[in-house]
């Protein structure tokens, strides 16, 4: 198996508020490090990187943020109309389709057209031979894919879409992009969970989804947020008489160690139950005890997620 | 500031609406079981309970029908519920979804053509904001049968909170299938629409989507035509439950920025949209800045408790930590309670270990049903 940031596209996925896009910009920056020329998507116009950059917006535009690392937000209108540009060769044809809106009217009407197009460009992104005019060869993407509601979405549209049109060439694109999501030489995924009960069963479920109906490789599954083992039990049974006692901030401070090895060690069982429960090899990144995570602090992670 | 029982005195319906990964579920679950407690029927209608907790509670397999928590596990629990049930049922957009055709569609025929149709069945899956919608559909299902005290209704995960309130818009969107006419009768009214070319353009339009999407999407439009008028009737008074005077919707949210600026932007749009906002609830909040800052000496003191220097330093270390995260949670609290400018607002701390059970969703109810900030303030400093 290749490593997972040898890959050509990198797909980070999991629950809703596990850390997805912190862990794909730190993919990023740590990939950026290696000297691959990287770019990290956001799907759903959540302009994170903007905030983590201080940039204003990132927008449909391939962005540099750093030293060989990139971004991009994906807009669905924008692809449609860059696919268009690409499918038609023929001018008029595609200002007639462009200038018309029929195919907005058309993916407005088709369910999941609009995140077809959207993986469209993630994988026009990572073409060697770009289709965009002067487009820039990237060694690697990342992309934050949407949160998982049920299920596998957005890993699974093309495949989907492939269902809905069984000739044509949007069927061909979908195949296409079904093709190279199932190439387990170019396409890696990357689960996140975090150490609590939903968050790992959901992690096992979507791992055997992607790998038994999607076909695609989860490479990594990344257990975030775990706390660090501060105090062994014998500190702890230390700990626990002084916690119990009536004494202000003596108690309020041995109660917070309990309290964060207690917290440790039920993590510690989530992360017995992801690795027994699933195949891909889990690494843990480390809880930060940081108000709001800055580029410092992602450049820190992106030390362990390499 | 109350608690959830006078927040949902006099209602019967409980939104619990927020981003994905904030503890909907269990708040909704304990929500439920807190109000079952004090007497009340109620039903909660879930997305995903988590495994651990269905089992608890006795429902290994929650269908699309509600069941009954057995009244025997409150006893258990030490809580006498004074008449009070409890009923959940997990959402299958899916098959609510289908329900929804056989109950709209005007014939056997119309209905089998529709549910056999592929684009039709990618619907649920593929269609943004269907899920939402149809856990809605479900929530006005059961409300219409008018056998609960209170329905507390889990919203689906999104990203976005937002989305479940545009559902219900997009779904009609959709289906009335406007953007379809285009295709269903491509000469007349795509002319009109698109102007010259506008044959020329479908004929590119075939070549590039190939003819059978079109031929399916048409198909699927025209069977679907008939039942336009009662499916949009029926989305309008799902939006006027949602209105509706004993209808609450509670916002949940994480103390962290991003939850809590999504809350206050949700929030804004409950209002804008005229929706009865009733209170917003911060799980996971680290409590300890309630206490004075730690004085310079503290390391001294742990040192003389503990009689270990290196623990000392370690568990005042520990603490400093604990405390600025606790200093941002009550910034990013005070900031949410300006900017909605409501004295409801209550906070649940950041316990010790996962809720898998009953007693696990009542201890949350000590906070959730707390008659005021300080009384949920001592609780979590243990006095």
């Amino acid at each position: 198996m290749r490593e997972l940031l040898d890959k050509r596209l990198v797909i980070v996925t999991g629950k809703g508020g596990v850390g997805k896009s912190t862990l794909a910009l730190a993919l990023g920056l740590a990939a950026a490090k290696q000297g691959k020329r990287t770019i990290v998507c956001e799907v759903s116009a959540q302009e994170q990187l903007s905030r983590v950059f201080h940039r204003a917006e990132v927008g449909f535009h391939e962005v540099e943020m750093a030293d060989n690392l990139w971004a991009i937000s994906i807009d669905p209108d924008e692809s449609i109309k860059e696919y268009l540009l690409i499918q038609l060769r023929v001018k008029a044809m595609r200002d007639l389709l462009v200038n018309s809106r029929i195919f907005g009217y058309l993916a407005a009407a088709t369910p999941g057209l609009r995140e077809l197009v959207t993986f469209g460009k993630v994988w026009e992104l990572a073409q060697a031979d770009r289709r965009v005019k002067k487009g820039r060869t990237y060694d690697l993407v990342v992309v934050d894919a949407p949160a998982t509601g049920h299920g596998v979405g957005f890993l699974q549209t093309p495949r989907t879409f492939a269902n809905v049109a069984r000739v044509g060439p949007i069927r061909h694109q979908a195949e296409t992009l079904d093709a190279y999501i199932t190439d387990h030489r170019k396409t890696g995924v990357a689960l996140v969970a975090l150490p609590e009960e939903m968050p790992v069963n959901e992690s096992a479920s979507l791992e055997s989804q992607l790998t038994e109906d999607v076909g695609a490789s989860v490479d990594r599954i990344y257990m975030n947020g775990l706390y660090p083992e501060r105090f062994p039990a014998d500190d702890v049974a230390r700990l626990e008489p002084v916690a119990a006692e009536e004494n202000g901030i003596v108690r309020a401070a041995c109660r917070a160690a309990v309290s964060e090895s207690r917290r440790a060690s039920t993590q510690r069982e989530q992360l017995a139950r992801l690795t027994e429960m699933t195949s891909a090899p889990v690494r843990t990144l480390p809880f930060l005890f940081e108000p709001q995570l800055g580029l410092e602090q992602l450049r820190e992670l992106a030390e362990e997620v390499a | 500031m109350a608690g959830v029982a006078e927040l949902l005195d006099d209602k019967k319906v409980c939104i619990c609406a927020g981003s994905g990964g904030v503890g909907k579920t269990t708040t909704s679950a304990a929500i439920a079981a807190g109000m079952a407690a004090r007497g009340k029927k109620v039903a909660v209608l879930t997305i995903d309970p988590a495994k651990r907790l269905a089992d608890s509670l006795g429902l290994p397999e929650l269908g699309n029908t509600e069941r009954q928590v057995d009244p025997a596990l409150f006893a258990e629990a030490g809580v006498e519920t004074e008449g009070g049930e409890l009923w959940a049922m997990m959402l299958d957009a899916k098959a609510t979804f289908d329900e929804v055709v056989r109950r709209h569609a005007p014939d056997a025929e119309t209905r089998d053509r529709i549910l056999s149709n592929r684009i039709y069945q990618q619907l649920s899956a593929a269609l943004a904001g269907s899920q939402e919608y149809m856990a809605m559909e479900k929530l006005f299902e059961i409300w219409a049968e008018d056998r609960y005290d209170l329905l507390v209704l889990d919203t689906p995960p999104t990203r976005n909170a937002l989305d479940f309130l545009e559902a219900p818009r997009r779904l009609t969107q959709f289906i009335e299938g406007r953007a379809l006419q285009v295709f269903l009768r491509p000469t007349g009214f795509a002319t009109k629409i698109f102007g010259r070319g506008a044959s020329m353009g479908l004929g590119v339009l075939k070549r590039i989507t190939g003819v059978d999407l079109l031929q399916d999407l048409s198909e699927f439009f025209q069977a679907f035509s008939g039942m336009v008028g009662g499916f949009k009737e029926r989305a309008e008074r799902v939006n006027e439950l949602l209105a509706d005077r004993r209808t609450s919707f509670l916002v949940v949210c994480g103390p962290q920025g991003e939850p809590i600026t999504e809350a206050v932007y949700f929030h804004r749009k409950l209002v804008e949209a005229e929706l009865p906002f009733g209170g917003v609830i911060v799980n996971r909040v680290h409590y300890e800045d309630g206490l004075p800052a730690g004085p310079e000496s503290l390391e001294q003191e742990l040192e003389d408790e503990l009689g270990d220097a290196d623990l000392a330093a370690r568990v005042a270390a520990n603490f400093e930590d604990y405390r600025a995260l606790a200093a941002r949670d009550r910034r990013n609290v005070q900031h949410l309670t300006r900017e909605m400018r409501t004295r409801a607002v209550i906070e649940v701390p950041y316990l010790d270990s996962d809720v898998h059970d009953l007693g696990g969703l009542m201890e949350i109810n000590r906070y959730l049903f707390a008659a005021g900030a300080e009384e949920r303030a001592e609780i979590a400093a243990g006095v």
